[in-house]
Order: structure tokens, then C-alpha cells, then sequence
């Protein structure tokens, strides 16, 4: 009997011994260096340089609730494991970070580790912020520490259950996958244009484009953080029921055919000549960041952008074809797809696909139409999408839903004539997936109702 | 108890055209803003959302974008003798109601006033001598002229992205444009929209007639548009569905496209909707507003403390609060006494149909609020009113706002109305027919007027307004003489069938039928206190704390749709408040 117990006793004290190597590997402290510049006291500006890297990393966004105070925290993020509600950043002392040292304050912006040792959540992208140099922390700290409002706003319990709301397995993860403290900082010297330099600072580090716009691993990590891969902003997964597009060079569902000035103008205003910002994920980024930047910045941003190659394989075509323009205006509807496009879309975006410049996007060759996953395509059909107003832009305008009226099989018979007209070339869509993403709209429509927040 | 809000520099009452202006302005000018609209809050998206926005049952039948008659109307009568009754249903004019206001649903022609409209009275002295005016039109000049307007009728066509084409720039005549005009200091920020067939034929007709047709400037954009807000509009697509719809295309200039855009995103602006102004509020010396008291959207009295009052509700209703609230003498039409509910007048739109085979495509399904063309050449000086008989001019014009099933299809004259004879004469007019229209100015008269209803009373508890108003023979006369060239012109393109319908000797003014919305005066402004309720700058002679513009200020009207004219006003008001009013608060003109 003994001889049956052994394998069993062996095989649990492996597990343990593992497990407590984990979780000693997980707690063992990570040493970081300290930042010897202290910020100086007072600034010029009217918020201090670090006003302005706080937009361009777009803190508010995560750590501003709708109708809540600056940076107090409190907005619900949905993970695959439940809810994290973000954190106060005020330098209140007791809900917020005003007992951060300035190296407290590194050690969670840059490494991810909190003051009392926790690592944090990865929904903040310190993988990205690790490569901000220690003159940029030590601005944004001075902006936090003597520009914010302190706000006594202590954030509200993560939903996570346990297990999985234990911390310390989050401290294997950033381990393995986020940079090391002691990897080098960013290397301008890597770009011989310090334009493209700055904005790939911009894009890599504070502007953590690739947070959701770089496919993850399995193991949840950005595939690349930056541009030595060709993975690195190739279009991530869908935020807020929005696919974060392809930013690389592929010509259909990419940023091919844009110029710089079409990226800066997406920038700066949510829209350029042909084509819009799609969903709230992006919209939010615009409002509370791009549209905020500098002109110099912007064209930063956008001329490395440029620099960045087409991803492996183009997932879609784009040749420009005539053909459909023609049929339609002849009043030819090869199918049932090009009878729903001329009863619902022509009105708008004409029978040539081409909108009008500035305001109806065109849909011929526009990357949102083209790409790979077309769930922002079919929510946009299904229920419709504003653009944000902002100062440089502020008609907030919009294209209707049409959920109500077309059926899934008709959404996909539109979205499929869409997706193969005037020289666009890219995957059908299924009525089951339009079914998927009216559930997930019906659903979030019902959490509206319910709040939790 | 009242809930009273924070004190703030302005509050306007109503967010249309007018509301808008003010609101852009004096935030412009660093003032805090309050602006209550007693309607829903109203954006392209969702309201205007196609496809359901083109729904001829809710929008020209169900009346989704006017205002309710169950709250709020006026009552009506002919003359002094008669008994008002309550405007129950929308016929005559309509007015609108929520963010936006008459703005949203709009067609869109967008004209400036001529210079002789400006001093009409005088003009008319001038060229007929003073016995030429009858005996009860209390026409007037305007205390302001064409030149202290231009920069303003620039400035709001820029703002709506106004598709035209100038015929007189800086004092020079251009091909293609209303000869007769005052001149403009630009051209329009956009060209003209394409015509439709009905429009064209048109041009024949006028040019065989010996008549300069041009484009009518319509704020329908014929183009990809950015204001100088930064505010965007999208190419009409003439989808026919203008007047009574708020626009799906960004395509039709109005306050939620053309400025709200700018204003939703400033922090010294609050727009607070379903606000239901009842009455301003004044201090004991009754000369000094001191805010509004409304009802908000749970019914709840409040007041609305503010250095500022601008009534910038539809004409009527500005002319209303006057009244209600004791701003100004209530005109007494029997001793000619008293300015407010003074000078109201209207528009006289008479239509010609014509009917052809069906080798005519004219498709009236197809349309456009503000396009088409017209011409001025019996308008202004350019008529010869003792040989008209008339005073007051009027343009004829070709316009096309789309048309459907619902909302009615003419048939010719002689076809019955019901049966299978009048579904062939449906089918037979619906593609193969359109109309002129013959729009007359309307002089002002003792007996037309605005006063407070004695017997009939709104959901607020407060008496409605009474409006006094019949045809007199000057317009009559002016309907006669415009039809009847309008009739003649249409010979030219030898219709299979013509129906006109020009005023009758006598006939009286009917308001269950749709004729114009452009209803004017009540409040106007003048150079004298004695006659009129507003001085040149649209601020009370009274309580000179409140300004009131819009149509209300017209003493009379002219041949032209007054939106052009409401905006450049309300522009010209606001610069004075900003220039003027703000550094030393008062009364601009000395009484």
C-alpha cells in the first residue's frame, strides 16, 4: 500500500516545490535603478512638461472615469478574469499616490510594481512605459505630484475571484514578458532622422499604440514592442467590440496608402480626406491624447509610422476597380448584397463607394472595410458610430445603425458585397458572425441598463 | 418655492438659429452661458438618422419635428370684431420645436434683403409721394441699412456654406447671378446645386419672358463644406426630404450642424432642453430683467438668474414673453397706441402647377429645400408699383423640396378627387409635373397684429396669443398682378394642363392651410420708442436688458424667405452687445 502511496506523495511535493519557487521567484524584489534627476521645482508651463507627456500617454483615459475627477481612478476595465477598477493617481495621500516617492512612482509607471511590492495589473502598460527615460518620469511625476488636484476617491474592489485575484502569479508574468528593469532605455540613435526618433519614443513608449494595436501571445504579452519585429502594431484584438486596425505598411488593411499628412489629420481630428476613425476605443484616444499633441509630434508620430513595413502576409487586396461603380449606377444589383448596399449605403456613400471628401468615408480601399476581422465593420453597420467632436473638428458626425432593419444574413450579404466591390478584396463575413456581434451589442446594451459602476 | 440656479452673464431663451448665434457670440465674448430650449435636445444622430428620418407619415403628417399645439399655439381671428380660436392643428405655418428649432426644418433659401428693402417706406414716399401708401399700412423703414448688414449676411453664409452665385460683386455685375441684387463683398462660399428639370425649364421660360433668372442662394450644400466654426458639411444628395425633416446628409445649414458642434464643446455653455420658459423676470423698477423663470424637464419651477435676456424664440413666441412678462407697451390697435404685438405680418405665396404628358421627366421626388432659381425682376425698384397697383414686390420661382405620396400629389384641374379617375390623374402628374411658386411680400397694417388672448389659456396657465391678421387688397392685388405673370411665363413651355391660384377680391386669410412659415413683426425695431418695440441693435427700448431678435423685428415683409435676413440681424445685435453693451451696459440708442 505504501509503494501505491509514494508516486502520488512525490508528484505533490514537485508541484509544491514549484509553486513555492513561483512564488519566491514571483516576490523575490526587483531591484531598480534610481532616477538621479530630481524634478525641479516650478515650472515655467503652465502644468510642467509632464502635463503634456500625461497626454501624450493618455493617463485620463484609464485613470479618469466618466464624470469623476481627474485621475482619481475608479473606471471599469473588463478583463478575461473579471473587472479591475484603475487607481487613484492624485496626490492625495490616502486614496491616491501622495506618498509616492519619485522612485515609487517610476518603480509602478516603468516596472509595474506598486509601492507596497504588488505588481500591477498589465492593463497598465508599463511594458511600453518602460522605455520612457528617466528625465520624462521625473516631469510626469512633478506634473502628478504639484499640478493634479488631490482627490480622496479610494478605488473601488477589483471583481476578480480568487484564485485568480491572487497577485503574485501577475509577478511571474511581468518576469518573463515585461522588459527588464535593467534593459537599455530608448535608442534614438537606432533612427538617423530624429523625427522618425521621436516619434517612435512617441509610438513605442508613452503612446503604448502597441498596448492595443500588436497582436498578443498566448501568454497575453505584445508580440513585439517595437519595431524589430514585423508583428509590432500588425493590428491587435478587439477593444471595446473595435478592431485595433493594422498600422504597418500592408496596402489594403494597413496604412499602405496613407501619407503622413492622412495619419496626422487622423490624429488631430478623428477623420482625414477618405477616412474616419471607427468605434469609441480610438475615438477616446483622440479626444484625450492625439488631438492635444503638438503639429511636430503628429508628424513625428506619422513619419515613423511610414518606416514601419507591410506585416508577413497581406490578410487583403486592394485594386482599385470600376466595375461596381458602373453596375450600380446602371442600376445593375448583381445580388442581394448590392441591392441592400443601394437601399441603405448609397445614399451616403454614393454608388462609386467614394462618400464625399472630408465627410462621408469612403469605402473603397478604407482598412477598416478591408480588415481581416470584421467585427468593427459589423458593429458599425449593426449600431452605427459617431465620430468625437474636438477643437480642431468638432461635428461629432455619425453613420446610423441599421441593426434594427437588416437581418444577420443581410448584414453579411452587405458586408460581403462591401468587402468585394470596387477592388476591395478581402474575406466574406458570416451571418453567424454578425449573430456573435449583435450579441455582444445586446448585451452591452443590458449592462447599460444594469450598471455596476 | 422656486429653485433658483446660479446667476450667469446670459440666458437665451430657445436654441434655433438665433439662440445659436447668440450663444457662439457672447461665449466668444468669454460671457457664461445658459441657453433653455423647450424641446428635446436634437442632433443629426440619432434624430435625423436615415432611413428613418425620411418618413413622410411622422414628419409631415404626425408634424415629429414641429412644435406640440397641445401646449402651447396662439389663437386666431380676422378682425377686431371677430372671436379668436385656438390654432389647434398646423396649417398655415410651423412653427418648430426642440434643439434647432425652425432651423432644423427649414428648406433652406438663404436671401439677402435688397437695399431698398431696408427704407421701404421712405423709398415708396420717394417714388409715388406719401398718399401712395394707404390708410392703415403702418410699413416703416428699418433703422438699419443693407451696408450695416453686408459684413453679417456674409458671415452667415459662410456659416451655412450658402450655395449661389453672386451677380453683383463690389459693385460689379456678374453673368450668372440676380443682377438686381445689393452688392455682395464675396462670393458665396459654395456654387450653385445642379438643377432639376423643373428648374431649368425655368431658366427657358424667364429668358424667353425677357426675366434674369439666377440660382436662389440655399444653404443646401452643393459641396464637401468646412465652416469658418470647423464645422462640416456633406453634398446635398436631393433626397426631397428638407421641409419638415431635419437633415440626414449634414447636407442642410442648421444651428445643430453649422454651430452647435462648437458650442457643445465650451465650458462657459449650458444648454438645458425640455426648459419651458414662462415668463422674465423683472425688478421692481420693471426696467431690468433680472433672469427667467422656466419650467425644467420634471416640471419644476426655476429661475434662472442673469445679467442678460435674449428672447430667442420663434417670432411669435419672442413677441409672447414680451407681452407675458410686461416688457413694453401692449399695442392698442383702435388708438394706433403701444408697440408690442405691432406690425405683424407675413408672406404671400400663391403656386402655379403645370402639368405635362409624360415625355417630361420632372420627377418631383427628387428634390431640394433651398435650390432652383428665380428672378427679381418684379421685386424691389424694379417693379413699378403705381402701375401695379401694389406696394411690395415679389420673386417667382422654381423649387422642387421633394415630394411623395403622403404628403400629396397635385392633379390636374378637372380630375376628381377619389376613384380610379383620380389614381390615372395621380399617375399621370406624380413624374410629369411641378410647380412655380409666386412669393409676395406683406405690408403691415393697424388691423393685423399680436395681442394676449382673453379667454383661451396654454398648459402653463398663461393666455395664449391672439393674432389679429386677414389679407388686405394691397396683397390681394400683388397675388393678382404676380400669378398672373407667373402664368404667362409658364405658356412658354405650353404645358398640357396650367392651374394657378391667385388671391380672390375679398377672400380671407384661411390658416388651416399651409402657406408660409415666415411669419413677421409683432416686436419690431425701429429709431422710435413710440412705434416700436426694439431699437436698431434688437435691444428693448424698455428693459434694455433684453434683446429679442428674430423675424419679430421686421416691420414688414419682404419678397424673400427672412432667414438670411434673421441671421445677419441677430449677428449685428450680437456685435453690438459684444462691442457695446458688455464695456457699458444700458441702452445702446438714447429714446
Amino acid at each position: 500500500m505504501r509503494g501505491s502511496a509514494r508516486p502520488w506523495l512525490v508528484s505533490l511535493s514537485i508541484l509544491l516545490v514549484i509553486l513555492a519557487g513561483a512564488y519566491l521567484y514571483a516576490r523575490w524584489p526587483t531591484h531598480t535603478r534610481a532616477i538621479l534627476r530630481q524634478p525641479a521645482a516650478g515650472h515655467l508651463l503652465h502644468d510642467g512638461p509632464g502635463g503634456y507627456l500625461a497626454i501624450a500617454a493618455d493617463c485620463a483615459a484609464c485613470h479618469t472615469a466618466p464624470g469623476g475627477k481627474p485621475f482619481a481612478g475608479g473606471l471599469r476595465l473588463e478583463s478575461p478574469v473579471g473587472a479591475i477598477y484603475s487607481t487613484n493617481i492624485t496626490p492625495d495621500h490616502e486614496s491616491g499616490i501622495g506618498n509616492y516617492t519619485l522612485d515609487d512612482f517610476d518603480r509602478a509607471v516603468r516596472h509595474g510594481i506598486a509601492r507596497n511590492g504588488a505588481t500591477l495589473y498589465p492593463a497598465m502598460p508599463y511594458p511600453s512605459y518602460s522605455l520612457m527615460t528617466d528625465e520624462d518620469v521625473a516631469d510626469l511625476y512633478d506634473y502628478f505630484m504639484h499640478h493634479v488636484e488631490p482627490a480622496a476617491a479610494p478605488a473601488p474592489v477589483n471583481g476578480i475571484p480568487w484564485p485568480l485575484s491572487m497577485r503574485w502569479p501577475v509577478g511571474v508574468w511581468r518576469k518573463l514578458f515585461a522588459p527588464s528593469p535593467d534593459a537599455p532605455q530608448f535608442n534614438a540613435s537606432r533612427f538617423s532622422d530624429p523625427q522618425v526618433a521621436r516619434g517612435a519614443y512617441l509610438v513605442e513608449g508613452p503612446g503604448h499604440c502597441g498596448s492595443c494595436h500588436t497582436p498578443r501571445a498566448f501568454t497575453l504579452q505584445e508580440k513585439a514592442l517595437n519595431d524589430s519585429s514585423p508583428d509590432f502594431l500588425a493590428g491587435g484584438p478587439v477593444i471595446d467590440g473595435w478592431v485595433a486596425v493594422n498600422l504597418r505598411g500592408n496596402p489594403a488593411d494597413g496604412l499602405g496608402r496613407w501619407t503622413q499628412s492622412d495619419i496626422v489629420a487622423t490624429l488631430r481630428t478623428a477623420r482625414n480626406k477618405e477616412q474616419t476613425v471607427v468605434g469609441s476605443a480610438m475615438s477616446d484616444v483622440v479626444v484625450h491624447s492625439t488631438s492635444q499633441l503638438t503639429d511636430a509630434d503628429l508628424l513625428a508620430i506619422a513619419s515613423y509610422l511610414k518606416t514601419l513595413g507591410p506585416m508577413a502576409k497581406d490578410q487583403a487586396q486592394f485594386a482599385a476597380n470600376p466595375a461596381t461603380a458602373t453596375a450600380l449606377a446602371a442600376g445593375r444589383e448583381s445580388n442581394r448584397g448590392a441591392e441592400l448596399y443601394d437601399d441603405n449605403c448609397a445614399v451616403c456613400h454614393r454608388t462609386d463607394g467614394a462618400g464625399s471628401p472630408n465627410v462621408l468615408p469612403k469605402i473603397a480601399g478604407n482598412p477598416t472595410a478591408l480588415s481581416a476581422n470584421a467585427d468593427s465593420l459589423i458593429r458599425l453597420v449593426l449600431a452605427g458610430s459617431s465620430l468625437p467632436g474636438t477643437a480642431d473638428a468638432p461635428s461629432t458626425l455619425g453613420m446610423p445603425g441599421f441593426g434594427w432593419r437588416l437581418s444577420n444574413e443581410e448584414v453579411a450579404q452587405l458586408l460581403t458585397f462591401v468587402r468585394s466591390g470596387w477592388g476591395n478584396q478581402a474575406a466574406g463575413v458570416s451571418a453567424h458572425d454578425v449573430a456573435r456581434v449583435r450579441a455582444e451589442l445586446d448585451e452591452q446594451a443590458a449592462a447599460l441598463k444594469s450598471p455596476k459602476n | 418655492m422656486a429653485t433658483i440656479k446660479p446667476k450667469v452673464d446670459a440666458v437665451i431663451v430657445g436654441m434655433g438659429w438665433t439662440g445659436a448665434i447668440m450663444a457662439k457670440e457672447l461665449t466668444d465674448a468669454g460671457l457664461t452661458v445658459v441657453a433653455l430650449e423647450r424641446g428635446p435636445d436634437r442632433d443629426t444622430q440619432p434624430d435625423f438618422a436615415y432611413p428613418r428620418v425620411v418618413d413622410e407619415l411622422e414628419g409631415s403628417i404626425h408634424r415629429k419635428f414641429l412644435q406640440s399645439l397641445a401646449k402651447e399655439t396662439v389663437t386666431a381671428r380676422h378682425g377686431t370684431k371677430d372671436t379668436a380660436v385656438p390654432y389647434r392643428q398646423i396649417g398655415s405655418f410651423k412653427p418648430g420645436t426642440g434643439v434647432g428649432g425652425a432651423g432644423t426644418h427649414w428648406s433652406g433659401c438663404h436671401f439677402r434683403a435688397l437695399r431698398e428693402d431696408f427704407n421701404l417706406r421712405s423709398n415708396v414716399q420717394h417714388r409715388y409721394g406719401a398718399k401712395f401708401i394707404p390708410d392703415g399700412m403702418t410699413i416703416a423703414d428699418f433703422p438699419v441699412s443693407y451696408d450695416d448688414l453686408e459684413p453679417h449676411f456674409d458671415h452667415f453664409e459662410r456659416v451655412c456654406g450658402t450655395s449661389g452665385k453672386a451677380g453683383v460683386l463690389n459693385g460689379a455685375k456678374m453673368p450668372g447671378g440676380n443682377p438686381f441684387e445689393a452688392s455682395r463683398s464675396r462670393e458665396f462660399p459654395l456654387p450653385p446645386n445642379r438643377n432639376y428639370l423643373g428648374a431649368e425649364l425655368f431658366y427657358k421660360a424667364a429668358r424667353e419672358k425677357g426675366y434674369s433668372p439666377y440660382p436662389i442662394p440655399a444653404s443646401n450644400a452643393s459641396a464637401p463644406y468646412l465652416n469658418p466654426y470647423g464645422c462640416q458639411m456633406g453634398p446635398c444628395n436631393f433626397c426631397g426630404f428638407c421641409s419638415d425633416y431635419g437633415c440626414l446628409n449634414y447636407s442642410k445649414a442648421s444651428p445643430n450642424v453649422s454651430i452647435l458642434p462648437v458650442l457643445r464643446l465650451r465650458k462657459n455653455f449650458e444648454l438645458r432642453a425640455h426648459a419651458q420658459v414662462l415668463k422674465v423676470n423683472l425688478d421692481d423698477s420693471r426696467s431690468r430683467a433680472t433672469g427667467v423663470t422656466y419650467l425644467d424637464a420634471d416640471g419644476k419651477e426655476t429661475e434662472q438668474p442673469a445679467d442678460l435676456v435674449l428672447l430667442c424664440a420663434f417670432a411669435l413666441y419672442n413677441v409672447h414673453l414680451l407681452l407675458l412678462s410686461g416688457i413694453g407697451k401692449p399695442y392698442d390697435p383702435v388708438a394706433n397706441s403701444g408697440t408690442v404685438g405691432r406690425n405683424y405680418s407675413y408672406q404671400n405665396l400663391n403656386r402655379v402647377t403645370l402639368f405635362f404628358d409624360d415625355s417630361v421627366q420632372a420627377n418631383g421626388f427628387i428634390g431640394i429645400g433651398g435650390g432652383g432659381t428665380t428672378f427679381d425682376d418684379l421685386n424691389g425698384n424694379q417693379l413699378d408699383n403705381a402701375k401695379a397697383g401694389f406696394i411690395g414686390g415679389g420673386v417667382i420661382w422654381a423649387r422642387q423640396p421633394g415630394s411623395g405620396p403622403i404628403r400629396g400629389i397635385s392633379t390636374a384641374p378637372g380630375v376628381p378627387n377619389w376613384g380610379s379617375a383620380w389614381k390615372k390623374g395621380v399617375k399621370d402628374a406624380f413624374r410629369h409635373s411641378f410647380y412655380y411658386e409666386v412669393q409676395g411680400a406683406c405690408m403691415s397694417y393697424r388691423g393685423n397684429y399680436l395681442d394676449l388672448d382673453p379667454t383661451y389659456r396654454d398648459a402653463f396657465g398663461r393666455p395664449l396669443l391672439r393674432l389679429t391678421f386677414d389679407w388686405n387688397d394691397n396683397e390681394i392685388r400683388a397675388s393678382q398682378f404676380l400669378v398672373g405673370k407667373a402664368l404667362d411665363m409658364c405658356k412658354v413651355l405650353s404645358p398640357r394642363a396650367l392651374s394657378g391660384d391667385a388671391k380672390k377680391p375679398g377672400e380671407h386669410y384661411n390658416i388651416t392651410r399651409y402657406q408660409s412659415t415666415h411669419t413677421c413683426g409683432g416686436a419690431i425695431m425701429g429709431s422710435d420708442p413710440k412705434t416700436s418695440a426694439l431699437n436698431r441693435y434688437l435691444q428693448s427700448w424698455d428693459v434694455p436688458n433684453v434683446f429679442a431678435p428674430g423675424a419679430n423685428a421686421f416691420p414688414q415683409n419682404n419678397g424673400y424667405n427672412p432667414t438670411g435676413m434673421v441671421g445677419a440681424l441677430t449677428y449685428w445685435a450680437a456685435k453690438a452687445i459684444r462691442e457695446l453693451y458688455i464695456k457699458s451696459p444700458g441702452a445702446l440708442v438714447q429714446a
